[in-house]
């Protein structure tokens, strides 16, 4: 063995600045993948979306920017738009105003604390498409448990047909979403909190400030940057919803849960029309990350405006 | 204690109450369906106890759905993608943190600026690819897409992690003629361990739970993952509400065990990426 010891001594006895090309080899896979399956896709279907690439009926031809005109006059396309644009809003909204109240309420100390926080990471862990079915058995519109209680206290008269039908069913899913997800936030919102000093909250108690006060002069202002950045990355996320609308309704009934994923991925994968599938989610591409630019711009000037 | 303090105690009492109901509530009404009969589930009045409890749609699940294949499926895409993310994330993420990469926060982020693409817009090229390479309905294919979705994930929290360990141990390490795999492997990794533990399990999660790519990649039950399994679980003429909550226990039980084991280096990692001795 001394042999081998001696061996690795005089390789590493030349010091590490040597192996200039060890930290690119040791990124090499990293790069490799991503490059592989996120870059390269993205790239390409940009070029599909020019083209009239069809798996029905094997064309290829480049046709310029003919399929994003055909989808500026595609009523399909806007109503899905209209849909995601309004989920992506209203689920944000509720998620963080009630993921706030959550993480509020968890800051104070109280008996079986580290259970409610255990049981919180529930939602979040559980497999998307197994809410979605959980979703549908609870909002279910004859059997459904949803129904029943709502019965029972007195709120509704007859059951609601939740997810089948066309007023409810956007709505429906948009429960099932801050379900899942407001819980998680607060989680996160949780760790800003604590980040407070808690000398500015005392102090403020000491001049005789309200909560409610010490609420909206104090924590709100010095919590602002966790909730911009985990409200932007719940947006962007809510953005690309699809598992909950494919399982909960398939984009129905009568497309009144159409979103721009499960439209883009009907396009591409019922129809086959890889071209005019790959415009749809190239524009969806770009439109996300116009919100993320427009949200970082805004995050950043808001941080600065605190100084 | 003043009145005052009594009702501020009730109202946070109630509202925790209240959060508790809210996370864990519709799982135990999962869990309740999943043990009662299809004729108890269909009573105008519904039950919150199983009487008489059943193991019927567990019966079901595994005997007449082979539910079994699925799970096995997810085990092995899940559990591959998991150590591949580990491995390749940290050498990633140490060759960052701790040797001479010019332009290293350029490349952290382009990581984190790949993760936030839309998934649906590479679905339908990446979908082309698989196909010309025959990796569709195949493992491999799921684990290669996995790996792409799950590392910049990866590298950014264990590069957190190797970020806050002192600077004085690479010195040491070099002292004692310990080679940069020897550091990151003898020394770097047992000191991060709960940020392998925490990036791991968020990385197996992530593939356990995948949905889109799977439906789309495969098309067989010999490589189809859980979720997949799940959505197609209708019969011809009715919804079997009771097969599955059974199918949901199953496949998230062991998840929700994980993580309250694990919570609170979950909760650390996600956080502040930060090791305490």
């Amino acid at each position: 063995m001394a042999f081998s010891d001696s061996a690795v001594g005089s390789q590493e006895g030349v010091g590490w600045r040597s192996l200039d090309f060890a930290p690119w080899l040791l990124l090499l896979p990293l790069l490799l993948s991503l490059g592989a399956v996120s870059v390269y896709p993205i790239i390409n279907g940009i070029w599909l979306s020019l083209t009239n690439t069809s798996l029905v009926t094997q064309e290829d031809a480049f046709v310029g920017f003919a399929n994003y005109g055909a989808l500026w006059h595609d009523e399909a396309f806007w109503n899905a738009w209209r849909h995601t644009m309004l989920f992506m809003a209203v689920s944000t909204a509720l998620e963080t105003v009630l993921g706030l109240a959550m993480a509020l309420v968890l800051f104070e100390p109280f008996l079986g604390r580290s259970l409610v926080r255990a049981a919180m990471l529930v939602p979040w862990a559980m497999p998307t498409v197994v809410t979605s079915k959980m979703f549908g058995w609870l909002f279910d519109g004859q059997h459904g448990l949803i129904n029943y209680l709502l019965r029972e206290s007195g709120l509704i008269e007859g059951n609601i047909n939740w997810y089948g039908s066309v007023d409810h069913a956007l709505n429906t899913i948009i429960i099932a979403d801050v379900w899942k997800t407001a819980p998680f936030m607060a989680l996160l919102l949780l760790a800003g909190l604590q980040t407070i000093p808690r000398s500015l909250t005392e102090a403020a108690h000491m001049d005789g400030a309200s909560a409610w006060r010490i609420f909206w002069h104090v924590r709100l202002p010095l919590l602002l940057p966790t909730l911009l950045i985990a409200g932007m990355f719940r947006a962007l996320d809510a953005f690309r919803i699809f598992d909950l609308v494919y399982v909960l309704t398939g984009g129905g009934p009568a497309d009144s849960t159409e979103t721009l994923s499960t439209l883009s991925y009907k396009v591409l994968f019922s129809t086959l029309q890889f071209g005019y599938g790959s415009a749809l989610s190239s524009a969806m591409f770009l439109t996300e990350a116009v919100i993320a630019l427009c949200f970082g711009v805004f995050i950043v000037r808001q941080l600065r405006r605190q100084g | 204690m003043t009145g005052r303090e009594i009702i501020r105690a009730f109202l946070i009492y109630f509202c925790a109450a209240a959060i508790l109901v809210w996370s864990a509530g519709p799982f135990i009404w999962q869990f309740s369906t999943s043990l009662q009969l299809d004729r108890a589930l269909t009573d105008p009045t519904p039950s919150f106890w199983p009487s008489p409890a059943t193991l019927d749609h567990y019966a079901n699940v595994f005997f007449v759905k082979k539910f079994q294949l699925y799970v096995l499926n997810s085990i092995i895409v899940a559990g591959l993608t998991t150590a591949l993310c580990l491995a390749i994330g940290a050498f990633a993420a140490f060759s960052l943190s701790r040797l001479e990469v010019k332009g290293r926060f350029g490349v952290l982020a382009v990581v984190l600026s790949v993760s936030m693409f839309p998934q649906i817009a590479i679905v339908g090229p990446l979908y082309l690819l698989a196909s010309d390479m025959g990796l569709l309905d195949t493992y491999a294919g799921l684990v290669i897409t996995y790996l792409a979705l799950g590392l910049p994930l990866v590298t950014w929290v264990l590069f957190g992690y190797f970020d806050t360990l002192p600077r004085e141990i690479d010195e040491a390490a070099r002292m004692d003629g310990v080679g940069p795999i020897g550091l990151l492997i003898r020394i770097i990794l047992p000191m991060s361990l709960p940020g392998f533990v925490t990036t791991g399990l968020l990385a197996f999660i992530a593939a356990w739970n995948e949905f889109m790519f799977a439906l789309a990649f495969t098309s067989t039950i010999q490589h189809q993952t859980i979720p997949v399994g799940i959505a197609n679980f209708t019969n011809l003429y009715y919804v079997p509400w009771g097969d599955i909550a059974a199918a949901s226990v199953v496949v998230t039980v062991p998840l929700i065990l994980l993580v309250l084991f694990f919570q609170r280096h979950i909760i650390e990692g996600l956080t502040q990426g930060a090791v305490k001795e």
